[in-house]
């Protein structure tokens, strides 16, 4: 009996850290690794312990409105203006770009790396009917993937078997497209540190579309009082210091630089 | 220990969806003696024993033990036909009645090893109960059922499959007990262990009384010709 | 084929070198999943063995019901127990959202039913050996519950390794309400689920081996010390 109460003890201990923040994330964030660089120096200079939730954007967003989380770190810029307006956040502050690329098969049949833009290639891919893989989650990812179709002139929810919206994280999409050979759309740091590509490559990349806008939203302590609105400024200050920017903009898989850090003073 | 343990059946008749299987049927029992109830397969020699110890239920009419109905069933001990073995060790099967009525550890240690030594089991008192054969079996129960020393004791058929050491055995225990005062009442198919145990004698045929007296008169002058029949080893119907 | 040689490889690199993280993780799916078992037993235990000893008016509902919960898909607990935990459900002012103690709250639900099924079945077997004489002796109702519990001990305790299995190997559920935050609710099953999103085989199946050693390992202890157990005192 002594013992289930010392379990019990611990289990509940784990809250009583000194200092801690829970900030939702998205999966592509998360796997570029720079997570795994930034929070032991968050937890050294600033001495708060930041708790990733690792989810997709829609899920992010709920996590603030239903004030479960501290502060959230999204790249979806119509939906985080919305998530201010509502009044769930306070503000929403640009971090750091980084871009997506369009993956595919290392013989390329639809030729997409000689296309001039990012519509053009799925122009490309629509013609020959290509499979391709898309996350189909509503994430972020998933968003972006979708205006380009439309901007190429297409309504994706139209396409036949070809397109496969998996429902899936990125990881687990990229391990699809790597299992059937398919184009799919990844942001670049997922794709460098994903472990199993297989026969994919790079194919398409550099067109201004592309870019990627992280944006930092602290959740409004007005509506959620329980919220850590302090170390959620704190990290926020952290986050658009010269530290930051040092740490962003160095930071590499393979020698390639992954993210820009872009926040304004 | 007092012996005041007298039942009456008053009209006590018990059926099972609309059917009769015992009664209605008078009876008066003694609050002592060894009472031998007899009749062939089916006649409810132990939905009697069952309707006494208060085990079965009643469908209309009484029975009425001297005491209150909680007291006789807390001075009662009943040995089932095919004996129930805790899937613990023969000692701890022996403790068990008394572990329920909350007696001192001390005092439980005693008299395990007291009953342990009587029904002959002393050197398999760890073993488990479940791996001891029919006739050892029959003693644990008997131990078990007599450790709480109660004022009356059921025994169902409890030397039915035994060889005649065990059964020998058995019997010269339930002599002992019938001499320290307890009041039994048991079934048998043996009439010869009828004979050899019986004071008296409740015969029963085809759910109802059919004869009820002393064990001696009973078997020397049986009043029906069913039951001269059944003393006889003929079929009775 | 490689897959799996290098997968073994890696789990065994991860274990002789006592990897911090790897034992940070494999302690924190024993305690969730060890506290969610204890709470769990001693919910379901009693109440599995009350249902064989009782008869009540709903009992065969309550029976198909149990039955039924058994079968409870762990992402819909999950789901439940999210909104219900959420700072903007009913139980949000506790904040225990995105912790262990969300994660076994998670797993009680999902194992309860399945050990007090197992037991259920188990202890009908033993009354219905044991009734006659119980009711003889006069017990109370309380009684007959602990001298069904303690003579069925062994059947309970598989019971247990049951809900205990599933527990452990339960990844749904706890990855909805715990999050899968680094050294605070990340465990065998969510860690592996996240080495699989990021293409890394070789680590998710070392993890998975891990987990399936713990499994075995748990399950041979427990039999080991009920066969002494048995040997010894009786």
């Amino acid at each position: 009996m002594k013992r289930i109460i010392a379990a019990f003890l611990i289990l509940f201990s784990t809250q009583l850290h000194a200092e801690t923040m829970k900030l939702a994330v998205t999966t592509s964030f998360h796997n570029s690794g720079l997570s795994d660089v930034l929070l032991p120096v968050i937890q050294d200079e600033i001495g708060i312990e930041v708790q990733l939730i690792v989810v997709g954007t829609g899920q992010a967003l709920r996590l603030g409105r239903a004030g479960d989380v501290d502060a959230i770190l999204v790249h979806s810029k119509a939906a985080e203006e919305t998530f201010v307006e509502d009044g769930y956040g306070t503000h929403r502050r640009e971090i750091m770009y980084n871009d997506f690329v369009l993956i595919g098969p290392e013989t390329d049949p639809a030729q997409i790396a000689e296309a001039a833009t990012a519509s053009g290639a799925l122009q490309k891919i629509e013609a020959i009917q290509s499979t391709f893989v898309s996350r189909g989650d509503d994430s972020g990812t998933h968003k972006k993937e979708t205006s380009l179709w439309s901007s190429a002139g297409f309504d994706a929810a139209s396409f036949g078997a070809w397109y496969k919206a998996v429902g899936s994280g990125m990881g687990a999409s990229l391990n699809t497209a790597a299992g059937i050979d398919a184009y799919i759309l990844s942001d670049r740091a997922s794709w460098l540190n994903f472990g199993n590509k297989g026969g994919l490559a790079v194919l398409f990349s550099g067109d201004p579309v592309l870019f990627n806008q992280y944006a930092y939203l602290p959740v409004d302590p007005e509506r959620h009082p329980h919220v850590n609105a302090t170390a959620a400024r704190q990290l926020e200050a952290w986050l658009t210091s010269p530290t930051a920017k040092e740490l962003i903009n160095t930071y590499q898989i393979d020698g390639e630089g992954l993210f820009t850090f872009n926040a304004t003073q | 220990m007092t012996h005041s343990m007298s039942v009456s059946l008053h009209k006590m008749h018990v059926k099972r969806r609309g059917k009769s299987i015992l009664g209605p049927i008078d009876l008066e029992l003694a609050p002592t003696g060894f009472t031998m109830v007899l009749g062939p397969n089916g006649a409810g020699k132990t939905t009697l024993l069952k309707v006494l110890h208060g085990i079965e239920r009643v469908s209309s009419g009484s029975v009425q033990w001297s005491v209150s109905g909680a007291q006789a069933q807390q001075e009662q001990a009943y040995v089932f036909q095919s004996p129930i073995m805790l899937r613990r060790s023969v000692s701890q099967n022996l403790a068990y009645p008394l572990q329920i009525s909350g007696i001192s550890k001390a005092e439980i240690t005693g008299r395990v090893e007291t009953w342990l030594d009587r029904i002959g089991l002393s050197n398999m008192a760890e073993r488990p109960a479940t791996r001891l054969s029919g006739g050892e079996r029959q003693k644990l129960a008997l131990g078990r059922a007599l450790i709480r020393d109660p004022q009356v004791l059921f025994l169902d058929e409890p030397c039915a499959n035994l060889d005649g050491r065990s059964t020998r055995e058995i019997e010269a225990l339930l002599l002992n007990t019938l001499h320290t005062g307890t009041r039994i009442i048991m079934t048998t198919h043996d009439i010869g262990q009828a004979r050899r145990l019986a004071s008296d004698v409740v015969f029963l045929l085809n759910g109802e009384l059919h004869e009820q007296g002393r064990a001696t008169e009973f078997f020397d002058e049986p009043k029906t010709p069913e039951a001269k029949a059944f003393l006889n080893g003929d079929i009775v119907e | 084929m490689n897959d799996i040689l290098s997968g073994i490889q890696a789990a065994f690199w991860l274990i002789v070198t006592l990897d911090a993280d790897l034992i940070e993780i494999t302690l924190r799916s024993l305690q969730v999943s060890l506290s969610a078992l204890v709470i769990a037993s001693v919910l379901a235990l009693p109440f599995g063995t009350w249902l064989a000893v009782r008869r009540f008016r709903y009992r065969r509902a309550t029976i198909a019901t149990l039955n039924a919960l058994m079968g409870l898909p762990p992402v819909v607990v999950g789901l439940i127990v999210y909104l219900l935990l959420s700072r903007s459900g009913p139980f949000g002012v506790l904040g225990l959202l995105f912790t262990p103690t969300a994660m076994i709250i998670a797993q009680v639900i999902i194992i309860t039913p399945l050990i007090a099924s197992i037991a259920h079945q188990a202890m009908r077997e033993l009354w219905a050996e044991y009734h006659d004489l119980l009711i003889s002796l006069n017990t109370t109702k309380r009684q007959r519950i602990m001298t069904l519990i303690w003579d069925g001990r062994r059947a309970l305790l598989t019971a247990g390794l049951a809900g205990f299995g599933r527990a452990i190997g339960e990844v749904g559920a706890i990855m909805i309400v715990g999050g899968n935050i680094d050294h605070a609710t990340r465990v065998l099953t969510t860690a592996i689920a996240l080495e699989t999103g990021k293409g890394d085989f070789e680590l998710a199946l070392g993890l998975g081996f891990v987990l399936i050693a713990l499994a075995l390992l748990v399950n041979f202890g427990i039999h080991s010390l009920s066969k002494t157990e048995r040997e010894g005192r009786w």
